[in-house]
């Protein structure tokens, strides 16, 4: 064995994020239960559960918007709970929030270049021309508002914006929201093809099949707490999954 | 019948006023369109900012229009640290409590002055408040054309700033999608503290156009902040561009219903515009509607 450390590359078994028996809510309501989870490089982890399960919640006290009441958020290394949105998004932890949240008053070309708003200038033109390569459709609307856009290029927007900030893991909360069926498809497959970069995905969904088909491991949450973890495909064939999910 | 080489000239120099409530008026918009709230200690503000311009030149003989460089750096610092230290953190986020906080904190400058000044107005001397510029058949007053000119140039630069840069583009974010720009970084408490300081470096530049032709005293600012309120709701509640043309129509108003009403009923001019173009269009002149 060599002595020489390998720098740079984290051991593959730690993973990017790791959040640890994480609790949190609003006021005196608490959302999370004690919610642990792992993302590792290069994974699509699919979260799912249906509407007020806490999967909101989990993302914006992830990216910092909401104080985490206790448990551990590591991310690439470093304890990121309690940090402020900037110092996450900083560290490379980027969240495309649900609604997509664009700014509709600023173009097109203004809303990415926001999103490098933590990016040197220089980068931050190199990121504008990549996202552009990958959304020709952005391109040819740069000068529009963003608020006169179609959903589903909002939803383009929003991503694009998301990968302006140059994350090391990109969490995306229900991409697939309000969009038609055809849309979808080429979301999961945009989805599919940022992974397949090497872009670990933390994928929050309410749209379960599509969303198991994708990500290599899911979680499943329920009140608040994970009820089911495990592998993609095998939770897919879960007869207890399909009767609470799927009504089969 | 006037002649017309008075009305025109009286027009002009209505837009010359109009440029200072713009510049009053624009501060208080921009605080409105991205915080959504009204600053009531905007009067206070400028009334520090006068004295401030009366200070300089008392104490340090400096003049009211060089006293810039200082007073609007110093403006700008004052309105960031209002916003970021004291009325931020004390209204905790209630858009009701910032409304009472900023009350609150023009009652108290207001009175801080009054112990520090009493209320004896004051005024600055200058060579050129007389001073008239010939601009062919027209006599204008120099005062009131430094003012248009420094008025534009001010409008200017904001729009480079709101436009061109990225504290303007966060700015813009802010003001419509506050969670949007947390989640790309942007730093929403230090946003709105730099807003409030454009805000009142606009008070520093208006405080000295004003000195060389007007007086101060602790209330002074309240009567400019009327004005520029009606100014803000006319062009539309944060709009720039509304603040701007609805401050120069006001100012030809007021001195066009001097010329046929007489001066004290100046004003009066105003609030029939106000009333008139409200009833027309209730977002104001260029506001966006809901």
């Amino acid at each position: 064995m060599s002595e020489v450390p390998m720098p740079a590359s984290p051991m593959p078994e730690t993973p990017m994020l790791e959040v640890a028996d994480l609790r949190a809510g609003y006021g005196e309501a608490e959302v999370l239960r004690g919610v642990s989870l792992t993302v590792g490089a290069g994974e699509i982890v699919a979260v799912l559960g249906a509407n007020g399960v806490g999967k909101t919640t989990l993302n914006m006290t992830l990216s910092g918007v909401l104080k985490p009441w206790s448990g551990a958020i590591r991310f690439n290394g470093a304890e990121i709970g309690g940090a402020k949105p900037p110092a996450v998004v900083a560290a490379g932890l980027v969240h495309v929030p649900e609604g997509r949240k664009i700014f509709p008053n600023l173009s097109v070309r203004e809303n990415l270049e926001l999103g490098g708003y933590r990016v040197s200038k220089s980068g931050r033109d190199a990121n504008l021309q990549r996202a552009f390569d990958t959304f020709p459709r952005l391109k040819e609307r740069a000068g529009q508002y963003a608020g006169t856009l179609s959903g589903g290029e909002q939803q383009m927007l929003a991503i694009g914006r998301g990968l302006m900030s140059e994350p090391k893991l990109l969490i995306l909360d229900e991409p697939s929201l309000g969009l038609s069926p055809l849309l979808v498809e080429e979301m999961f497959g945009l989805i599919a093809s940022l992974a397949r970069d090497g872009l670990p995905i933390m994928l929050v969904e309410q749209n379960v099949v599509q969303s198991l088909d994708l990500a290599s491991r899911a979680y499943i949450l329920e009140n608040g707490e994970v009820a089911m973890q495990g592998e993609a495909a095998k939770l897919a064939a879960d007869p207890e999954l399909k009767r609470a999910y799927l009504g089969l | 019948m006037y002649s017309p080489l008075i009305v025109a000239e009286a027009l002009l120099n209505g837009l010359m006023l109009g440029a200072v409530y713009a510049l009053v008026a624009l501060g208080l918009t921009l605080v409105y369109g991205v915080l959504h709230i009204v600053n009531f200690a905007h009067g206070a503000f400028l009334t520090v900012a006068m004295f401030g311009v009366w200070l300089a030149w008392s104490q340090l003989g400096m003049d009211p229009y060089l006293s810039m460089i200082l007073i609007v750096p110093a403006m700008a610092a004052l309105g960031y640290a209002a916003q970021r230290w004291i009325i931020g953190p004390a209204s905790r986020g209630a858009d009701n409590s910032i409304l009472l906080v900023t009350l609150g904190l023009s009652i108290i400058i207001q009175n801080g002055l009054l112990a520090l000044f009493s209320s004896d107005t004051r005024t600055i001397d200058t060579d050129y408040a007389f001073q008239v510029v010939e601009l062919g058949p027209l006599l204008l007053s120099f005062p009131r054309v430094v003012g248009l000119g420094a008025a534009l140039v001010t409008a200017v630069v904001l729009w480079v700033i709101l436009n061109r840069t990225d504290v303007g583009r966060a700015i813009r974010a802010v003001a419509r999608e506050k969670l949007g720009a947390s989640l790309v970084g942007i730093d929403v408490g230090h946003i709105y503290a730099v807003t409030f300081a454009i805000g009142s470096a606009c008070l520093g530049v208006a405080a000295a156009l004003l000195m060389p032709v007007f007086y101060v005293e602790p209330n002074t600012g309240a009567a400019f902040v009327l004005v520029a309120f009606t100014i803000v709701v006319l062009g539309g509640m944060g709009s720039v561009v509304g603040a701007l043309v609805g401050g120069l129509l006001i100012g030809v108003v007021e001195s066009a219903s001097s010329l046929w009403f007489g001066d004290s009923l100046g004003q009066i001019g105003i609030f029939l515009i106000f009333i008139a173009v409200l009833l027309i269009r209730p977002t104001g002149l260029f506001g966006a509607r809901q």
